[in-house]
C-alpha cells in the first residue's frame, strides 16, 4: 500500500481569543492510500467541511503537518495546491465560470498546476479532448462547447464541475456534498459519474455525504468525525456490510446523541 | 453634420476609455476609480512628450505604459495589500493628480505648436474631422484585435475566469492575485491611451480633465450593454465603440437644447443614474405585477368557492 496522504495532528481554531472562539478540529490525524475513496459523514458542526477546506488549503491552520506524496504543502497557498489536489463544492455555481463557455472552462481546468502563457488558450485538438471527455457525461455537451456554463442546469453544471477536477488527474479529489444541492435523479446521475470517474482515473478521493446510503455505498472506507476528532474509521468489508440502521447506530454511539437528523437518513 | 461627425470622431476615441472601464467593472467585477487619474495621466505624458519633440506615435505608447503603471499600483493595493477596490482606486487616483501636474509643469498644456498624430494624419489633405476618425477607427482597431487575441490566451481566459468566479479559479490554480493586477494594468493603459489621443484631438491636456471620466466610461458601457446584450467578447467591444458614440451624440443634443454646459456633468450624473438603476426597477416592477395577478387568482378562486 502507498501513502498518498498523511495528515497530523491537524488542529484549527476559528476566532481564536475571542468570545466566539470555536475550536473545530482537535488533532485530527489520517492517513490516505493510494486506492482510498474514503466518505466522511458527521453531525452539524464536527468539522468536516473545516477539514476539508484545511486541506485544500483554504486557510492556514493552527498546527499540524499535512502531507501530500511525501512533499510537505502545509505551508502551500491554495492556488499552488491545486496542481495537486481539486475539489467539487456543494453549490453548483461554485465550480464553474458562468459567463464563460464550456470549453473555456475546461480549458481553464486543463491548465490547472500548469503555467499559463500567451499560447491560445483552446486549440482545435483541445476541442477533439474535450469533445471525448464530455460524451462520458451523457448529457449531450459535446454539441454545445460554445454555450456560457451559466445556461445549463444545476446537475449539468456539476457533472461538468466533477469533469473539469478530473480532467487532469490530480493526486487528491475533495468532494464536498457535491450531490446535497441536486434533485433525487441528478443526484444519483452525478454519484454515478463520481464512481465511474474516481475508479477509471485511480484518484484518492475524500467525500463528505449527508446521504448515510451513499456513505456506505460509496467508496472502500468510511469515516465518521465527531467534535472535530475521528471516531470511527471502517473499511473493506466490514464496511461493505454495514446497513444504515447500524451506522445510526454507531452514530449514536460514537457521538453520545440520539439526535439524527431526518436528513441524515433520507438526505 | 459637422457636429455630429466630429461628436462620432469623438466616441471614437472615448470608446477606447469605454473599453479600459468594461475590463475593470465587467471582466473583474470591480468599479475601478484609478480612471480619474489615469486619463489625464495618458494625455499628460503624451502632450509632454509631444511638445519635447518626441514622435507623437511613440508618446501615444508611452502613455498606454503609464497607464498600465497607475493600473498596477491600483491592483498592487487592491490584490496584495487587501485593500478594498473602489479605495484602492481613490488613493491612486489622489496620488496620481500631483504627478500629473508634474508632468505636465503647469495645469495645462497646450500642443499647438507641436506635430500631433491628428498634425500628422491631416497632413496627407484631409480635414480635421476625418483626420480624428481615421486616427480613432484605426486605434480601435488595433486596439480590439489585441484584445481579442489577448482575451483567449491561457492567461486571457484567466483573468476573465477570475472576475468571473474568484473561488473557481483558485481552484484549478490560477494564480487570483496575478490576474487581478494584469486586468487593472490592461484597464488602465486604455485609458490613459484614450486620454492620450483625447489630448491630441483637443490640442490641449488639462490636470482635471479626469473629472467625471468615470461615468462617461460607464455610461457608455451600459448603453452598449442595454441596446446588445449577451455578446461574446469582440462583439461587447465593438458595441462599446457604439455605446460611446450614442453617448456623445446624446450630449450633442442636450447642447444643442441650450442647456447651459455647466449642467452637463449633472445630466450625465442623472442619466447614469438611471440607467444603473433600471435592471432592479424591471425587476420590482415583474414582482408587482406577479403579486398583483397572484391576487386576482386568489380573488378568482374566492369567487369560484364561494358559487
Amino acid at each position: 500500500m502507498t501513502e498518498v496522504l498523511k495528515i497530523e495532528h491537524l488542529h484549527k481554531t476559528f476566532e481564536a481569543g475571542t468570545l466566539n472562539e470555536n475550536h473545530v478540529l482537535k488533532g485530527i490525524n489520517l492517513n490516505v492510500e493510494k486506492d482510498d475513496f474514503i466518505s466522511i459523514i458527521g453531525g452539524n458542526g464536527a468539522g468536516k467541511s473545516t477539514f476539508l477546506n484545511s486541506v485544500a488549503g483554504s486557510f492556514p491552520i493552527d498546527y499540524g503537518r499535512i502531507i501530500l506524496e511525501n512533499k510537505d504543502i502545509t505551508e502551500l497557498p491554495a492556488n499552488k495546491r491545486a496542481k495537486y489536489i481539486s475539489r467539487v463544492f456543494q453549490d453548483t455555481k461554485m465550480g464553474t465560470a458562468s459567463r464563460l463557455t464550456i470549453e473555456e472552462n475546461l480549458s481553464v481546468a486543463m491548465r490547472r498546476g500548469q503555467k499559463r502563457g500567451l499560447s491560445r488558450g483552446i486549440k482545435e485538438k483541445d476541442r477533439i479532448f474535450f469533445k471525448n471527455e464530455l460524451k462520458k457525461l451523457q448529457l449531450g455537451l459535446e454539441d454545445r462547447l460554445k454555450m456560457e456554463v451559466g445556461l445549463l442546469s444545476g446537475g449539468q453544471r456539476q457533472a461538468l464541475t466533477l469533469l473539469m477536477a478530473t480532467l487532469v488527474t490530480p493526486k487528491l479529489l475533495l468532494l464536498d456534498e457535491h450531490t446535497a444541492a441536486l434533485d433525487p435523479k441528478t443526484s444519483q446521475m452525478v454519484t454515478e459519474l463520481t464512481d465511474q470517474l474516481v475508479l477509471e482515473k485511480k484518484i484518492p478521493t475524500l467525500m463528505i455525504t449527508h446521504n448515510m446510503q451513499h456513505a456506505i455505498d460509496q467508496g472502500n472506507r468510511l469515516i465518521m468525525l465527531h467534535d472535530g476528532n475521528i471516531v470511527v474509521d471502517i473499511k473493506e468489508e466490514e464496511k461493505r456490510n454495514l446497513t444504515v440502521m447500524e451506522l445510526i447506530d454507531l452514530f449514536q454511539m460514537k457521538s453520545g446523541s440520539n439526535l439524527v437528523d431526518d436528513s441524515l437518513i433520507l438526505g | 453634420m459637422d457636429l455630429i461627425l466630429s461628436s462620432i470622431s469623438q466616441g471614437l476615441l472615448w470608446s477606447i476609455l469605454a473599453m479600459g472601464v468594461y475590463l475593470t467593472y465587467r471582466i473583474l467585477d470591480v468599479a475601478d476609480l484609478t480612471v480619474e487619474g489615469s486619463f489625464p495621466l495618458g494625455a499628460a505624458v503624451a502632450s509632454a512628450m509631444i511638445v519635447a519633440d518626441i514622435p507623437a506615435w511613440k508618446a501615444t505608447l508611452m502613455a498606454f505604459v503609464a497607464g498600465s503603471l497607475a493600473g498596477l499600483v491600483t491592483g498592487f493595493l487592491h490584490a496584495k495589500l487587501k485593500i478594498p477596490a473602489l479605495l484602492a482606486g481613490i488613493v491612486t487616483m489622489t496620488g496620481l493628480y500631483s504627478i500629473n501636474l508634474r508632468i505636465l509643469g503647469q495645469a495645462n498644456l497646450t500642443l499647438l505648436n507641436s506635430e500631433t498624430l491628428v498634425d500628422k494624419i491631416q497632413a496627407f489633405g484631409v480635414d480635421k474631422t476625418t483626420a480624428v476618425l481615421i486616427m480613432g477607427s484605426i486605434a480601435i482597431l488595433i486596439v480590439i484585435i489585441l484584445l481579442h487575441l489577448f482575451f483567449n490566451t491561457e492567461i486571457g481566459v484567466a483573468i476573465r475566469a477570475t472576475g468571473d468566479n474568484l473561488e473557481m479559479s483558485e481552484a484549478n490554480g490560477i494564480n487570483v492575485n496575478l490576474t487581478k493586477i494584469l486586468g487593472f494594468m490592461i484597464g488602465n493603459g486604455l485609458i490613459a491611451l484614450s486620454g492620450a489621443l483625447l489630448a491630441q484631438n483637443n490640442g490641449y491636456a488639462d490636470v482635471n480633465m479626469g473629472i467625471g471620466a468615470i461615468v462617461i466610461g460607464l455610461a457608455s458601457v451600459i448603453i452598449g450593454e442595454t441596446f446588445f446584450s449577451n455578446l461574446t467578447f469582440a462583439k461587447r467591444l465593438i458595441t462599446l465603440v457604439i455605446g460611446s458614440i450614442i453617448y456623445r451624440l446624446l450630449i450633442l443634443a442636450a447642447l444643442e437644447t441650450q442647456i447651459n454646459p455647466q449642467d452637463l456633468k449633472l445630466i450625465s450624473a442623472v442619466f447614469l443614474a438611471i440607467a444603473l438603476a433600471l435592471p432592479t426597477a424591471r425587476n420590482q416592477w415583474n414582482y408587482k405585477r406577479m403579486k398583483r395577478r397572484n391576487k386576482e387568482g386568489e380573488l378568482n378562486n374566492d369567487r369560484s368557492i364561494k358559487n
